[in-house]
């Protein structure tokens, strides 16, 4: 049985995560049906392989020029949305981006926040920042409510309880919110319709993330289907967006594509339900919307990645999760064993940058290179290139230059150093290579049995008699 | 030196010497597949509408504010908030003196703060117009405006959508530039495509999850 996690997973503690998550069944079965689901749905929006490749190299450019004018673009975007009457805010930290949350907050002596669906909020941890200073805060996307209702963190970027079933939602409020036990989804998602719907009117702040920033016209575009979005934007009288760096694009025709590939790859949609294009807070003679509207520009190691041209790909990024729906090892261990915000083939090349390869070391070998999360990629990230990568920075000399990810090393090893260097003298000196060939043979009897990790599920191999080399030599001797 | 003259120092120096992108947009691209012979165009964006649990019903400029009585009535339904301040709210409310209909029609007539109660949980269905639609993914536009405010669309459990079919277009694209998007953009604009709905529990889709649990859209034919 999956449990209440009292302390969240840590990325440290990766390899031990996945092994007790491999040992739940039940989260197993949730996580394989779900993917299984959405591969198929995702499948199912794109009949026209052409029109899908096309799109994609598309969507990968339109990121592109965005990025190649990253910093001109967030001026103009800043511009756009100050002369549109919005206060932009710059964060290089997440206890900035708190800071400066939480100093809104003071200012209009918040007590209770209500929360649309935001990752970036999740990585600032602003639930419990805000908590620990008095400030309330309730998370209003249904997926988020159940998670935040069994002290957990998403599992999903897109779905953040899919670890989860009916039956255990249904149990969970029950406990929690006091009502009649229920299995059936339409009456458990009324349920959370009910009680949450007073807390939009209750709460003084909205708070939400931002899926494309448009520095054309100074405008916020959020998706979503539940309508909780529009609501966290539109009923408090404050209206936090918090965002990466990244999101900015140049035109609002721009959009146009990116939205198509979001939709499509995330939940198999043609689009969503709502697609909420913010400009402003309220104007004089209008009658709702938030007398005031905030954004929160993060970067929180964004700038890192961006400083190199392989690893600035990272920031392509639409966060759809087609790359976690369809990663063998995401599927099989779900979303928690990461321990990190951001999990499966995105979280292991992006959380490097936020929180360096000190912690996150594990994470860009925990992929079997199957290749399945570049394919689906509706914006081209090349991830298991930029997984290589991050392997390689994460061995290199802590001391090397250049630097070029914060934790450079952290899984050097003088010993793994010296071997490699002599694997390669070897491989490179005919006379010494065929020593060794002659040695292994000969000695082939002499294999232990019990090789470490190797052997623990397989039986060790044993060298042949003779090497490929010699018998070549010999075959083309008798001829 | 700020966080925001820092951040996009680090950017710039991460630039230097590097030439921006060119801005090769393919129009043809998110418009080509995506097109639709005049007599497809609204059957697609019924179909598609439907697809997503909206109910869309063609009528006219004549028939519709009948329609908008009958729906009303099969839901039980005796009270709808609609504007009185647009032709649309005239006609209707002309339409339900001259029926003598019992259907009280009130408007949205202060600011959100002083009538919140009444409009979360006392209003049980809204009337609004639209500014288009998007045949290729069934889609509704919405500019919400001092008439027809953000929440209109949002809170009431039922909401009725007027869509003239001659604003219906092909696709997005086409829909901003027809409609010269980049000239100004309102507070708030909207697509919407469909009640409110959430697959967050097993991946089972359940419908009215926090906005409206039923969308009705009336195509006006001759409009
Ligand atoms: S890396 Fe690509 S596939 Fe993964 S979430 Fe980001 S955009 Fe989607």
């Amino acid at each position: 049985m999956s449990h209440v996690a009292d302390t969240p997973a840590q990325p440290i503690a990766f390899t031990r995560n996945a092994r007790e998550a491999l040992a739940d069944a039940q989260l197993r079965r949730n996580f394989r049906g779900a993917m299984d689901a959405l591969m198929d749905k995702r499948r199912n929006q794109f009949p026209d392989g052409d029109e899908l490749e096309r799109l994609r190299a598309f969507g990968n450019r339109v990121r592109a020029r965005a990025l190649s004018k990253l910093p001109d673009l967030l001026e103009r975007l800043e511009a756009n949305l100050v002369r549109n009457g919005v206060q932009v805010h710059w964060a290089e930290t997440v206890e900035e981006a708190n800071a400066i949350v939480h100093g809104i907050a003071e200012r209009h002596a918040a007590r209770k926040v209500i929360k649309g669906k935001s990752m970036v909020s999740e990585e600032m941890e602003m639930n419990h920042y805000l908590g620990a200073r008095g400030v309330d805060c309730l998370e209003s996307d249904m997926g988020e409510f159940i998670v935040q209702l069994r002290a957990e963190k998403p599992s999903h970027i897109i779905m953040p309880a899919i670890h989860l079933n009916a039956g255990q939602v249904a149990k969970l409020f029950h406990d929690k919110l006091a009502v009649e036990y229920t299995e059936d989804v339409d009456r458990l998602i009324q349920i959370g319709r009910e009680t949450l719907r007073r807390n939009f009117f209750e709460a003084d702040i909205g708070v939400s993330g931002v899926n494309f920033a448009i520095a054309e016209t100074g405008t916020l575009l959020l998706v979503e289907n539940e309508g909780n979005g529009r609501m966290s934007t539109t009923v408090p009288p404050v209206h936090i967006a918090v965002t990466g760096i990244e999101k900015v694009v140049e035109n609002l025709r721009d959009v146009i594509p990116l939205l198509s590939l979001l939709t499509r790859s995330a939940t198999g949609q043609p689009i969503t339900t709502y697609v909420n294009m913010i400009s402003g807070p309220r104007k004089a003679d209008e009658l709702d919307g938030p007398q005031e509207v905030h954004l929160v520009l993060l970067d929180n190691g964004r700038s890192q990645a961006f400083a190199d041209g392989e690893l600035r790909q990272t920031l392509n990024c639409i966060r759809c999760g087609a790359c976690m729906n369809h990663c063998p090892v995401y599927t099989r261990i779900g979303g928690h064993a990461y321990g990190t915000v951001y999990p499966g083939p995105i979280g292991k090349i992006v959380t490097p940058h936020m929180l360096g390869l000190e912690t996150t070391r594990d994470l860009p070998t925990a992929s079997s290179m199957c290749g399945a999360c570049g394919e689906v990629c509706p914006v081209k990230i090349p991830i298991p290139s930029l997984l290589r990568r991050l392997r390689e920075e994460a061995v290199r000399a802590p001391a090397a230059e250049p630097h070029h990810v914060r934790g450079q090393g952290a899984k050097h090893s003088r010993k793994e150093t010296l071997v490699w260097r002599a694997w390669r003298t070897l491989n490179t000196s005919p006379g010494l290579y065929r020593a060794a060939m002659y040695a292994g043979t000969r000695l082939r009897g002499l294999m232990p049995a019990d090789i470490g990790p190797w052997t623990r599920y397989r039986s060790a191999p044993k060298p042949a008699a003779r090497s490929l080399h010699e018998l070549a030599r010999e075959h083309l001797g008798e001829q | 030196m700020n966080a925001k003259e820092r951040i996009l120092g680090k950017l710039r120096a991460s630039l230097a010497g590097t030439t921006p992108v060119a801005d090769d947009y393919d129009i043809g691209l998110v418009t080509d597949p995506w097109r639709y012979a005049a007599d497809e165009r609204i059957a697609r964006l019924r179909r598609m509408l439907e697809a997503v649990h909206g109910e869309t019903l063609v009528t006219t400029v004549a028939q519709w504010p009948q329609r908008v009585l009958e729906a009303l009535a099969a839901r039980g339904i005796d009270e709808l908030l609609v504007s009185p301040a647009t032709v649309h709210g005239r006609r209707l409310a002309e339409h339900v003196r001259a029926q003598d209909a019992a259907l009280r029609l009130k408007g949205y007539e202060n600011p959100v703060e002083a009538w919140k109660d009444e409009l979360f949980f006392h209003t049980p269905a809204s009337l609004t117009g639209t500014l288009g639609g998007i045949a290729a993914t069934g889609s509704l536009v919405l500019w919400p405006s001092p008439q027809e405010p953000r929440l209109m669309s949002l809170v009431p459990p039922l909401h009725i959508a007027l869509l003239n079919a001659s604003e219906v277009r092909d696709n997005l694209f086409e829909l901003m530039h027809a409609q010269r998007w980049t000239d100004g953009l309102p507070t708030n604009a909207l697509l919407v495509s469909g009640p409110s709905k959430t697959a967050d529990i097993q991946q089972t889709l359940a419908y009215g999850a926090h906005g409206p649990k039923e969308l009705l859209v009336l195509v006006i034919e001759d409009a």
